[in-house]
C-alpha cells in the first residue's frame, strides 16, 4: 500500500484497542481455563494442609482404569451416534414437507419448531410425566395394548434411550430450519426438468436435492456434533444419569464430579478429553467445511 | 409424446400430495402432543389429568398453586436480568472487534482470528470447573454478572457482524472521514444503522439460547437473588417433591410462556434469525 509507514502504525494500535476488551474476557474464560485444566489435570487433588502435587499421568491413568469412564463415554458414543443421525433424518423430512405448498404450512413449521425454543428443563418436566411406570402417558397408551407398567427411566435397557427421544423431540426442528432454507434456494426449474427427463421422486431426491443440500449437512452434521457434548440439561431432571451410570453422558458427569464429588483434578481429565473431542470436530470443520464457509 | 410424459405427472399430483400432506400433519400433530397435553393438563384438576378425564371442568386452581410455590416473579426477572445483560455485553465488544477485523489491516489479524475461532470449540459449558474458579477468584458468585460475563466474548458474533460489516460500501466511510467524523464515531454512525437487522438476528438468536440455559446458571447462583427460571424450574418439578403433573405443567407454560409468546409474535424473525446464524 502507498499509505505512510505512520498511518499504518495508528491504524494496528487502534484495531488492537477494539480488540483489547474481547480477547482479554477470551483469554479470561475460554484460553486461560483450557490451559489451567490441562495443568491441573496433572496435579493431585490439594487439601487443607497438603497442596496439590505435581503427580504426571497419573489422574489419567486412574480414569482409564476406571470402568465407569468406560460406560460414561460409551453411553456418550451411543447418544451421538443415534441422536445425529435420526434428528437430521427427521429434519430433512420435515423440511421436505413444511416447503410443500399446502394449507396450514404456517401451522406446520411452527408445530416443528416449537420444541426448539422450550428450555430443554421445562421439555424435561414435561416427558418425565410422560415415562412415569403406570401413570405416566407412555404406559396409559401401551396399557391400551394389553403391556403391563415400564420403568422407562428406572431401568439401564431403557433410560439412555428415553433421554434420547427427548433430545431428538428437541433438536429435530431447529436443524430443519437450516434444510427448509437451503431447499428454498434451489430453484424450481431442476425439479421441472427433472421431470421431463423422467426422474422419479426418489432419482430426483438422490441425484438432485441431496448433493445440493449436502454443505447444509455438514454444517448441521458439526452443529449436532458439538450438541452432542452440549446437551446434558435433561439429564438432571430425567435420570440423574442413573440408573447405575446406564444414562450418564461426559458432561454430566464433569458436573457430578466436579461440584457433587469435589474431585477437581478427575474433572479435570474429563474436561481435557472432552476437549480432545471437539478439537476433532474443529480439525475436521477446518478440513473439510472450510472449503464452503468462507470466513475471509 | 406430450400425453404420454404428462399423463403420470398428472397422476402423481393428485395422488402423492395429500398423503404428503397428511404425513406432514400428523408428524406436526405427533410433534407438539407433548405441548398440547400440557396446555391441557394445566386447566385441569390434577387427578383428572392425571386420568385423562375429558369431561373434567377447567381450573385455574393449578396456576394459582404453582405460583404460590415459587418466587417465579423474581426468576423472571433475573432471567430477564441476564439476558439483557449478556446482550449488551455481546453487542458492544462483538461490534468493536468485528470492526477491526472487517476493516483494518494489521500485524497478527489472521493469527488473532484463528484464535478466536477456536472459541466455538472450546463450549463454556465444558470449561465449567475453571470458569467457575475464576468467577470465583474475582468474587462474582452468585451475581447475574457473573452468570452473564463468559458469554460475552461471542466468537459467532463477531462472525456475524464482521461479515455484515464487510458489505458495507467503504465509499460510506470514507465520506464520514471526509465530513470530519471519528474512527469509532463511523463505526456507530455508518456501520452499526446499516447493519441494523443482523444486530436483531443475533439478538433473537442469543436471547432465545440463553433464555434456556441451564448448567452454567445452575453453578453460579446459590440464592432466589440470582436465580434464573431454568435453575428455579429445576428445583420446583424435582420428583421427590411430589407434585403433581398438572402442576408441573402450570408452572412450565409459565415459565415459557413469555419466550414462547415472542416466538409465536415474531415466528417469521426468529426463524430468519435463526437461518441468517446459520448461514452466517
Amino acid at each position: 500500500m502507498a499509505e505512510p509507514l505512520r498511518v499504518l502504525r495508528k491504524e494496528w494500535v487502534f484495531a488492537y484497542l477494539l480488540l483489547t476488551p474481547l480477547f482479554v474476557l477470551l483469554s479470561m474464560f475460554a484460553f486461560i481455563p483450557a490451559l489451567q485444566t490441562l495443568w491441573s489435570s496433572l496435579h493431585s487433588k490439594g487439601t487443607a494442609r497438603r497442596p496439590a502435587q505435581f503427580v504426571g499421568m497419573e489422574n489419567y491413568d486412574a480414569m482409564l482404569a476406571d470402568p465407569t469412564f468406560w460406560l460414561v463415554l460409551e453411553n456418550n458414543l451411543w447418544y451421538a451416534a443415534v441422536v445425529i443421525p435420526v434428528s437430521m433424518a427427521l429434519a430433512l423430512l420435515m423440511a421436505l414437507w413444511a416447503n410443500r405448498a399446502m394449507s396450514m404450512r404456517g401451522w406446520v413449521r411452527c408445530a416443528y419448531f416449537t420444541p426448539t425454543m422450550l428450555p430443554m428443563i421445562a421439555a424435561a418436566n414435561l416427558w418425565l410425566f410422560f415415562y412415569t411406570p403406570d401413570l405416566g402417558l407412555l404406559d396409559q397408551i401401551t396399557g391400551l395394548f394389553g403391556q403391563g407398567p415400564t420403568n422407562w427411566l428406572g431401568q439401564p435397557q431403557t433410560a439412555l434411550g428415553a433421554v434420547m427421544v427427548v433430545t431428538i423431540w428437541k433438536e429435530a426442528g431447529f436443524f430443519m430450519i437450516f434444510y427448509l432454507a437451503a431447499l428454498q434456494t434451489i430453484p424450481p426449474e431442476l425439479r421441472d426438468a427433472a421431470r421431463l427427463e423422467g426422474a422419479s421422486r426418489w432419482q430426483y431426491g438422490r441425484r438432485v436435492l441431496w448433493p445440493l443440500l449436502a454443505p447444509t449437512t455438514l454444517f448441521i452434521l458439526i452443529n449436532a456434533l458439538i450438541n452432542s457434548v452440549k446437551l446434558v440439561d435433561h439429564l438432571f431432571i430425567l435420570t440423574k444419569g442413573g440408573p447405575n451410570n446406564a444414562s450418564k453422558l461426559l458432561l454430566y458427569w464433569i458436573w457430578e464430579t466436579a461440584f457433587a464429588y469435589m474431585d477437581t483434578p478427575s474433572a479435570a481429565v474429563l474436561t481435557v478429553i472432552l476437549l480432545a473431542g471437539l478439537g476433532l470436530i474443529a480439525v475436521f470443520q477446518f478440513r473439510y467445511a472450510e472449503r464452503r464457509v468462507h470466513y475471509q | 409424446m406430450d400425453t404420454v410424459l404428462i399423463a403420470p405427472a398428472t397422476r402423481r399430483a393428485v395422488r402423492l400430495p395429500s398423503l404428503d400432506t397428511l404425513g406432514a400433519h400428523a408428524l406436526a400433530l405427533l410433534w407438539i402432543a407433548p405441548l398440547l397435553y400440557a396446555c391441557w393438563a394445566a386447566f385441569r384438576d390434577p387427578s383428572a389429568a392425571l386420568n385423562f378425564d375429558w369431561r373434567s371442568g377447567w381450573t385455574l386452581q393449578n396456576f394459582s398453586a404453582a405460583w404460590d410455590r415459587a418466587p417465579w416473579l423474581r426468576y423472571i426477572l433475573n432471567t430477564t436480568l441476564l439476558v439483557l445483560t449478556i446482550l449488551a455485553g455481546q453487542f458492544v465488544l462483538c461490534t468493536l472487534a468485528a470492526y477491526a477485523f472487517a476493516r483494518f489491516r494489521f500485524f497478527g489479524s489472521q493469527f488473532l482470528f484463528m484464535l478466536l475461532l477456536l472459541q466455538l470449540f472450546i463450549l463454556p459449558e465444558v470449561l465449567i470447573v475453571e470458569n467457575y474458579r475464576m468467577v470465583a477468584l474475582l468474587g462474582w458468585t452468585d451475581t447475574v454478572w457473573g452468570m452473564g460475563v463468559p458469554y460475552m466474548a461471542s466468537a459467532f458474533g463477531v462472525f456475524l457482524l464482521r461479515q455484515a460489516f464487510k458489505q458495507v460500501p467503504r465509499e460510506l466511510e470514507d465520506a464520514a472521514r471526509l465530513e470530519g467524523c471519528s474512527r469509532l464515531g463511523v463505526l456507530w454512525r455508518v456501520y452499526v444503522p446499516l447493519v441494523k437487522p443482523v444486530y436483531l438476528a443475533y439478538a433473537l438468536v442469543s436471547v432465545s439460547s440463553h433464555w434456556n440455559n441451564f448448567l452454567w446458571p445452575l453453578v453460579i447462583s446459590s440464592s432466589e437473588h440470582t436465580r434464573p427460571l431454568t435453575v428455579g424450574l429445576s428445583l420446583f418439578g424435582a420428583p421427590e417433591s411430589g407434585v403433581s403433573i398438572a402442576l408441573i405443567s402450570a408452572a412450565t407454560l409459565m415459565t415459557i410462556f413469555p419466550l414462547l409468546l415472542g416466538f409465536l409474535l415474531f415466528q417469521k424473525q426468529f426463524m430468519q434469525a435463526f437461518l441468517r446464524a446459520g448461514i452466517r
